[in-house]
């Protein structure tokens, strides 16, 4: 009895240190309050259709914040995933412009787009040993003045019905009743292929060359090859991010802009450190949440939308130095 | 002496007959600016213009003047191995102030010049309080105070707002013979950065902390002061940029932030050959950065380029640039901890 007790409570110290300690069960915690002061302010929220609804709103940051995580925690940055997200859905719309026809090929264009861009990256950034941060932010602006300069400034053309299904629709197909998006179980689908990715040993060589890029290629890891498969994963995803941002959203001049800095907000919420080596993928997954559930409070709150940046300011600051705070010690 | 190497090309070149084989990176910059400028004079010449004709020349002096003030303060915090993401919004918010406080009043133009300064000073001194006490790394703190000066601005402001006397919109648009006054301004900043770097103990510290943030500190260097100093002095830069985005329009204006300068400005400091994992740069090189992108705007808009066409050559020239200094530049110390280790991975390697 007394040892049970003794038990549970070092169980319930344990937890209470893991949920304070500013790692990812931090953020964990952050995500449940979030949520329950939602469904406090507004109870609808609770039922499955509204959260289902959250799921497909949040699910393209979800398979961004992935695509970040696996750059970031190789110590880089992806600055360009945003006009990325923007570049493919433009290039859908006016390549495809309606027709359904076209709806696979174009999708195939664009993987192999998607993973040009990251190639690119990558090699730039490891090859040629440009600092990620220039890298990714001059592939920004050829991305954002290339896709302007081509459209001539104002996207044009429109997704075809079937590429929009992915964004928009669910399982099973009925209006007005319960249904899962799918664009959660794309989620779903990355971020466990994401967490088996980790596991594998280009995972853990991937964490290593973010750790101590010199001590990873002691020990026989090309380095370079690491990061560069990171920035192709990363584009891939931001690819696929961008299908669903197309179903859900449609085509518009802004789609994408500021994406890149949402995402990367969203995995250092998770606690994944920015320099790399530190963090996992399922915390960068919650960080999205977090991030998206907030956003959520905020309308729910009413609070004027200008007013928004500087509460989602406020908080990864205060969120960051938590989660520092802690780890001095 | 890590301050003296990396301080200019004066004590480069005469640093011994190992480095006098290649060039320093601030010899590059400027090769780099004659380069650009002879191409885009050529290129001009052929289709019947002048480059150099006074009204270009002026243009170009112009544009330096802006990203200038940014940049150069921006210096300052890359080689403390920092990064400032929210000068763009600064300077929004300080040509703002500025503006509403001196309220087309000619004797409230020094009170409102103060005005806009000391709020930018405040924003630095935050930004440099949260990244040294609160250990927040550089990026998401300025992005953090950023999005606030954001979500403040577009509150508060609903468009210009603010009126500025004349008296002060001089320094928007006097000129000496070609060059604008707020270039030669710009200059004196950039000098006075020069002087802070080179000749003083404060600038030596920022080159010690950007080296080596540990080292500095057990070398005695007092590396939280050194950084909030860092942060004030270039958000005051970013406030005197806000100031004269005030002169030129004759109001205050929040949409200012969405010319990208907080981008501009580190792409100018790393075209200047400022390293941006921090420790080695100057502000001359960062000047002739600056310069090279004015020139490259000048020459595409004198060539009638499409815009959105300047942003994928800008875009290709600022990695091919940083491309270049790369293969010179890389030493293995500076590689191995990248951005932001200062909190949690710098520590973690301490115990490792």
């Amino acid at each position: 009895m007394t040892l049970t007790a003794e038990t549970s409570r070092s169980t319930a110290r344990q937890w209470r240190e893991r949920l304070l300690s500013g790692g990812s069960w931090t953020v964990l915690a952050l995500l449940v309050v979030v949520l329950v002061v939602i469904v406090v302010i507004n109870p609808s929220f609770a039922e499955p259709v509204s959260l289902m609804a959250f799921a497909k709103k949040a699910a393209p940051l979800v398979v961004l914040a992935v695509g970040q995580y696996f750059v970031i925690v190789s110590g880089e940055f992806d600055l360009s995933v945003g006009s990325l997200v923007g570049a493919q859905v433009v290039i859908a719309a006016r390549l495809m412009d309606g027709d359904e026809a076209l709806t696979w090929p174009v999708l195939g264009l664009m993987l192999v787009f998607g993973l040009l861009v990251g190639l690119v990256n990558g090699l730039v950034t490891t090859l040629l040993r440009v600092p990620s941060f220039i890298t990714t932010l001059g592939m920004m602006l050829v991305l954002f003045g290339a896709i302007r300069l081509w459209t001539g400034g104002a996207p044009t053309g429109a997704l075809s019905e079937s590429f929009r299904v992915l964004g928009r629709k669910g399982f099973p197909d009925v209006p007005g009743q319960f249904q899962v998006p799918y664009a959660l179980l794309v989620a779903l689908v990355v971020v466990g292929f994401a967490v088996l990715l980790m596991r594998r040993p280009f995972g853990r060589s991937l964490v290593a060359a973010g750790d101590n890029a010199v001590a990873t290629a002691y020990s026989g890891a090309s380095v370079w090859w690491l990061r560069t498969r990171a920035f192709l994963l990363s584009s891939f995803l931001a690819t696929v991010a961008a299908v669903l941002i197309g179903g859900f959203a449609g085509v518009t001049a802004q789609v994408g802009q500021g994406l890149e800095f949402m995402a990367i907000t969203a995995v250092v919420l998770g606690g994944v450190a920015l320099g790399g080596g530190r963090g996992t993928v399922v915390a960068a997954m919650v960080g999205a949440l977090a991030l998206e559930a907030l956003f959520t409070l905020f309308n729910q709150l009413a609070l004027p939308s200008t007013i928004r940046p500087a509460v989602q300011g406020v908080i990864i600051i205060v969120a960051v130095a938590y989660a520092a705070r802690r780890r001095r010690t | 002496m890590t301050a003296g190497t990396g301080a200019g090309t004066k004590v480069g070149t005469g640093a011994g007959s190992a480095r006098r084989h290649h060039l320093g990176s601030t010899e590059i910059v400027y090769l780099a600016l004659v380069g650009i400028l002879v191409i885009a004079g050529v290129l001009v010449a052929v289709r019947g213009g002048n480059l150099f004709a006074q009204g270009n020349v002026s243009y170009m002096l112009t544009q330096t003047s802006l990203l200038g003030f940014v940049a150069v303060g921006q210096t300052l915090v890359v080689l403390c191995r920092s990064l400032d993401l929210s000068v763009g919004y600064v300077v929004a918010l300080c040509s703002l102030i500025g503006a509403t406080t001196m309220a087309g009043d000619p004797s409230r133009v020094w009170l409102g010049v103060v005005a806009a300064l000391a709020v930018a000073a405040g924003v630095g001194l935050v930004n440099g309080l949260i990244i040294s006490a609160l250990r927040v790394n550089a990026f998401i703190a300025t992005l953090g105070m950023g999005l606030i000066v954001k979500g403040f601005l577009d509150t508060r402001f609903k468009g210009p707002e603010g009126e500025v006397p004349l008296a002060f919109q001089t320094f928007g648009y006097t000129r000496i013979g070609p060059v604008p006054v707020s270039t030669i301004v710009m200059l004196l900043v950039a000098a006075a950065a020069f002087v802070l770097l080179t000749r003083t103990r404060a600038g030596y510290h920022m080159f010690a902390v950007g080296g080596n943030l540990d080292v500095a500190r057990l070398s005695g260097v007092r590396t939280g002061r050194t950084l909030v100093l860092a942060h004030v002095l270039c958000s005051l830069c970013a406030g005197v940029a806000g100031l004269l985005i005030a002169a030129r329009f004759g109001t205050g204006n929040a949409l200012v932030y969405s010319y990208g300068l907080d981008l501009d400005s580190i792409a100018a400091v790393v075209l200047g050959g400022t390293l941006l994992f921090g420790g080695r740069g100057s502000v001359v090189g960062t000047v002739g950065g600056v310069a090279i992108l004015a020139v490259l705007d000048t020459a595409f808009n004198v060539l009638d380029v499409n815009p959105f066409f300047k942003d994928v050559l800008r875009g290709v020239i600022i990695i091919a640039a940083v491309a270049l200094y790369a293969r010179r530049q890389i030493d293995p110390a500076s590689r191995r901890v990248r951005f932001g280790t200062k909190g949690s991975a710098a520590r973690g390697g301490d115990v490792a």
